[in-house]
């Protein structure tokens, strides 16, 4: 059947089909797109919870226009979400899909040459309509010019299908339209051979207060369910076998929600109440509103007037005895720049999340990147040490959170945690952790008045936190440099340049407290290629097939981004040639070659999406075939 | 609690020399501020003074309590962060015209806007005088300084007005000079819910002295300045013989006897006024065409924002129990692998 496009008539789903082959697959790549409001986020997220259900590992990569609704069928509303599962362990959305939904002609255009050659292509043909076509720049139907020869492609008139599906339903036409993505959907749970049950459960969940609409969603899945079933158009239906996953309770979780869990889990551990201060911005909102409705645990959010007061309330906070935080992405991040230094100056503990875009200015707002580095390391007047660290995955988000907070309390610093959009948004399995299993956060505050100084120093070079309210403690901190032990204002210049130093050896000295590195492959050899952040699942895909070629290929992963951890020098001796591909032009290859003195290679992408495998791929074989030279 | 009893005003001096310039008007502010505390039955160690820059931000180091000399503008942010984490606290917040208006302009009109348990005490003196002698957002028009040879071309606006129109639930207007008058302007400050925002019109010695000597020279102070009292008519003037009535909403300064003007024609100051539009009229005052207000403009009640925010964790906490990790871990949609 491949080659030929096939129409199909509205109305077969009556019809008993002949029983359909069932072909096992390894893994599928799947993406759903449409306008931004048609729901395809929703579709998307739908279909990766019956997948995680049925036991598979699955990553999705969410992408989607920063309008929230532009004007329909153009081609900058185009809304996407991709997902990859399969019968092994996965860890990124895939390269390339296999499966490509489009409801409307602009989500074919901008998504057709990224499907996989002989890939399925289920297009809505009830949107194929003319004025649809010429939004999207189309002269002749792309479903009719043979245009899509290359692909498997089913025409489905989803629009109409669910219209007849719904005609007794009393909604109106234009909620009608809103349903057609649950038909969608249950056309994919069919073609995968999930259950729907699951899933119309959710729905009626999820529409709780409107049941309604709730019903006549789980209409319109079961149409396309039944549909999918029932016409003959699909005659393989696919089954990925469930992965070999460790044992334990899972749930799908973002990187912004696990970002979240983690700060919540850093306040119990700790027993210190938590404050975050933010302002909305996009990637990053959702962390602030995920603990806005933690209310019942010792969380306060306030959702400050912009993003100065969002720091500025959190470094109050923070003063005040309680785990303070803020949360942005790049521009907000430079709006919180002279905050950084003044909690840098009172060295009280302080996370600040940066779930970074695509930058410089406004940038591009809801796609990917890794450029924000240089600002968390650098970007500040003075010298002004804060420590680093990035999440590889939505997961590892919540391991991160409490690692910052950890950090920053032991160390009385402010912390810089790195995330991105990609990881932020999009969602994979968590195994769901024992409370009792992570780490204790111990924090101790200062209440005895005899020999107190405000800047006295620990051997961690940390100093003393002191709760207001505490009796003969009473002391003032500020942005004036000042005395290396009172904290009372100096200008002094011997002693500006000994608290110089001395912030800067604090922030080194957290070096030792870094776990060893875990290299991935052999110990010394060809090639090193140094990851930081959300390429970490490409990196593995990739050198896992290089390494299957049999070359000579290792991988480590930095979370501490500074200081560096102190084994990273040793290890990037013991391999010829290191490559660093990041979502940027090379900013940890520059911290690498000035911190070393390696040259390193580099892979650079700032396209506002992750990078394929293929891409990193590609790179190393170019990289090894220069180094056997 | 004996000791806060014992407190002095010596327990609220710190043993940092004060470096502002002598003669300058914000020291009569802290000596004042130093007094008004050991009377106010609070724990000196429950006490935070938050600033930002500028001159009048160094206010924190010279008192006794915890304190933070933050960042340009940003005082109203820090302190509402601490007022929200630990509410318990009374938070002041020392500003100046430069600090609170300029660059940290929106903070101050924002914590107003909620309500927020914060005192605010702005140090008005008309100029920026830490970077040496530039107009404020409150310098007058045509005022020469460094960066206006020519004079200045920016309108300025009151203190009062920006308060007023965030939604200030407490706002009072008071004078360096006038140590009594403070004094009372400070105390009613610290027992009010919510912000409660203090202009005061301070001298600086050095880049704009005189700027407000039309009410504070004892000589010409009573004909020029209408000191606010609630319940009673706008009158003011040497002989107590000069008031302020409205034609429909013009205010015309008047004197008592002439015309046939009585008492009764004069306006009457309603601070608790649930509307603030006699406030707002009364910050357009100024000298020398209408007399320029000292006292409390608008005092309300209203629930504070730590308040509500305290409730609703409160109303979570009872809806919900106490939160606890596994089950906040575990909940939504979850499976299991074997």
């Amino acid at each position: 059947m491949s080659g030929a496009a096939v129409t199909a008539e509205v109305g077969l789903a009556e019809r008993v089909a002949p029983p359909r082959s069932v072909e096992e697959l390894d893994s599928v790549v799947i993406r759903f797109v449409g306008d931004s409001g048609d729901g395809m986020q929703l579709t998307g997220t739908g279909f990766s919870r019956a997948i995680a259900k049925a036991g598979h590992d699955f990553a999705t990569h969410p992408d989607y226009p920063s309008e929230i609704r532009a004007p329909t069928g153009t081609l900058f509303g185009v809304s996407g979400y991709q997902i990859q599962f399969a019968s092994r362990q996965v860890f990124t959305s895939g390269d390339a899909p296999d499966v490509l939904v489009a409801m409307n002609p602009a989500a074919l255009k901008t998504n057709l040459s990224d499907v996989k050659p002989g890939g399925i292509i289920i297009a809505n043909s009830g949107a194929f309509t003319d004025n649809n076509l010429a939004k999207a720049s189309y002269t002749v139907s792309p479903l009719t010019d043979g245009s899509l020869g290359a692909y498997r492609a089913y025409q489905i008139d989803i629009s109409g299908l669910t219209a007849q599906a719904l005609k007794d339903s009393g909604l109106s036409k234009k909620d009608i339209g809103r349903c057609k993505n649950f038909y969608a959907l249950g056309l994919m749970l069919s073609l995968y051979s999930r259950p729907l049950e699951k899933e119309e459960e959710d729905i009626r969940q999820k529409f709780a207060k409107k049941p309604e609409v709730a019903e006549a969603n789980v209409l319109a899945l079961r149409a396309g369910y039944a549909y999918a079933d029932a016409t003959e158009m699909f005659i393989t239906s696919y089954r990925v076998r469930t992965a070999d996953i460790p044992s334990g309770t899972y749930r799908s979780l973002t990187g912004n929600h696990a970002t979240a869990l983690g700060c919540v889990a850093a306040s119990e551990l700790s027993g210190v109440p938590l404050f975050l201060g933010s302002y909305p911005i996009t990637p990053a909102t959702d962390i602030l509103h995920e603990l806005s409705a933690l209310k019942h645990f010792n969380v306060t959010t306030f959702q400050a007037e912009d993003e100065i007061a969002g720091i500025c309330s959190a470094v109050g906070a923070a003063y005040g005895g309680v785990l303070g935080m803020t949360t942005t992405s790049g521009p907000g991040m430079a709006l919180k720049t002279e905050a950084l230094g003044l909690a840098v100056m009172l060295e009280l503990p302080l996370v600040i999340v940066n779930v970074q875009r695509g930058g410089p200015s406004t940038g591009l707002p809801t796609k990917i990147e890794q450029s924000d580095l240089l600002q968390a390391i650098y970007g500040r007047n003075g010298e002004c040490p804060i420590p680093v660290i990035a999440a590889n995955s939505p997961a590892d988000c919540f391991d991160c959170a409490i690692e910052a907070f950890r950090i920053a309390v032991k160390y009385m610093t402010p912390v810089i945690l790195l995330t991105d959009g990609g990881i932020g948004n999009a969602a994979e399995p968590w195994r769901i952790p024992d409370p009792a299993s992570l780490p204790k956060l111990e924090v101790k505050f200062r209440t005895d008045p005899e020999g107190f100084q405000a800047y006295a120093r620990d051997a961690n070079l940390a100093r003393p936190w002191v709760r207001p309210g505490t009796p003969g403690l009473e002391h003032r901190v500020g942005g004036l440099e000042k005395d290396f032990l009172t904290g009372n204002i100096s200008h002094d210049p011997v002693n500006h340049q000994r608290m110089v130093e001395v912030r800067a050896a604090k922030v080194d000295g957290i070096a030792a407290d870094i776990p060893p590195l875990q290299v991935e492959g052999p110990a010394e050899g060809d090639l090193l290629i140094v990851g930081w952040g959300s390429t970490y699942g490409s990196i593995v895909q990739a050198r896992e097939q290089a390494v299957a070629e049999g070359r000579s290929v290792a991988h480590v992963h930095l979370r501490h981004l500074n200081p560096f951890p102190p084994d990273l020098g040793d290890i990037l001796k013991r391999y010829r040639k290191v490559l660093v591909p990041e979502m940027n032009l090379g900013q940890l290859s520059r911290l690498l070659r000035e911190r070393y003195f390696i040259d390193v290679a580099k892979l650079s992408k700032v396209q506002g999406r992750p990078f394929k495998v293929s891409e990193i791929y590609d790179r190393i074989v170019e990289v090894c075939n220069e180094v056997s030279k | 609690m004996n000791a806060v009893v014992a407190l002095t005003k010596k327990d609220f001096e710190t043993d940092q020399d004060v470096r502002w310039c002598p003669g300058c008007g914000d020291y009569a502010v802290l000596s004042q501020v130093q007094k008004l505390m050991p009377s106010l039955g609070i724990p000196r160690e429950n006490f935070a003074f938050i600033s930002g820059i500028g001159c009048s931000s160094r206010f924190p180091y010279y008192m006794e309590t915890y304190g933070m000399h933050s960042i340009h503008g940003r005082a109203p942010a820090v302190a509402s962060g601490l007022k929200l984490a630990r509410p318990e606290m009374s938070v002041w917040v020392v500003t100046g015209d430069g600090d609170a208006l300029a660059i940290g302009g929106n903070h101050f009109i924002h914590a107003m806007r909620r309500n927020i348990g914060l005192k605010i005490i702005l140090l008005n003196n008309r100029i920026y005088g830490l970077t040496k002698g530039q107009f404020s957002p409150t310098s007058q028009m045509g005022m020469k300084t460094k960066t206006t040879p020519q004079g200045s071309i920016d309108r300025p606006f009151s203190p009062v007005a920006v308060a007023l129109g965030a939604g200030a639930t407490f706002v009072a207007r008071t004078v360096d000079t006038d140590l009594t008058h403070m004094a009372g302007v400070l105390r009613r400050a610290a027992e009010h819910q919510g912000t409660a925002f203090v202009e005061v019109f301070q001298n600086c010695i050095v880049f704009n002295d005189g700027a407000f000597d039309a009410i504070t020279d004892k000589s010409v102070r009573d004909d020029a300045r209408l000191m606010l009292e609630h319940g009673k008519p706008l009158l003011y003037g040497k002989e107590r013989n000069k008031g302020i009535r409205l034609r429909g909403l013009e205010p015309e300064a008047v004197t008592l006897g002439e015309d046939g003007v009585t008492e009764a024609d004069l306006v009457v100051h309603d601070e608790k006024a649930e509307h603030s539009g006699l406030a707002f009229f009364l910050s357009q005052f100024d000298a020398p065409k209408l007399p320029v207000p000292l006292g409390v403009f608008r005092a309300v009640n209203m629930p504070s924002y730590e308040e509500m925010n305290g409730r609703q964790h409160e109303n979570a906490l009872e809806r919900r129990g106490r939160g606890d990790l596994a089950s906040l871990f575990n909940s939504g949609d979850t499976w299991t692998i074997d």
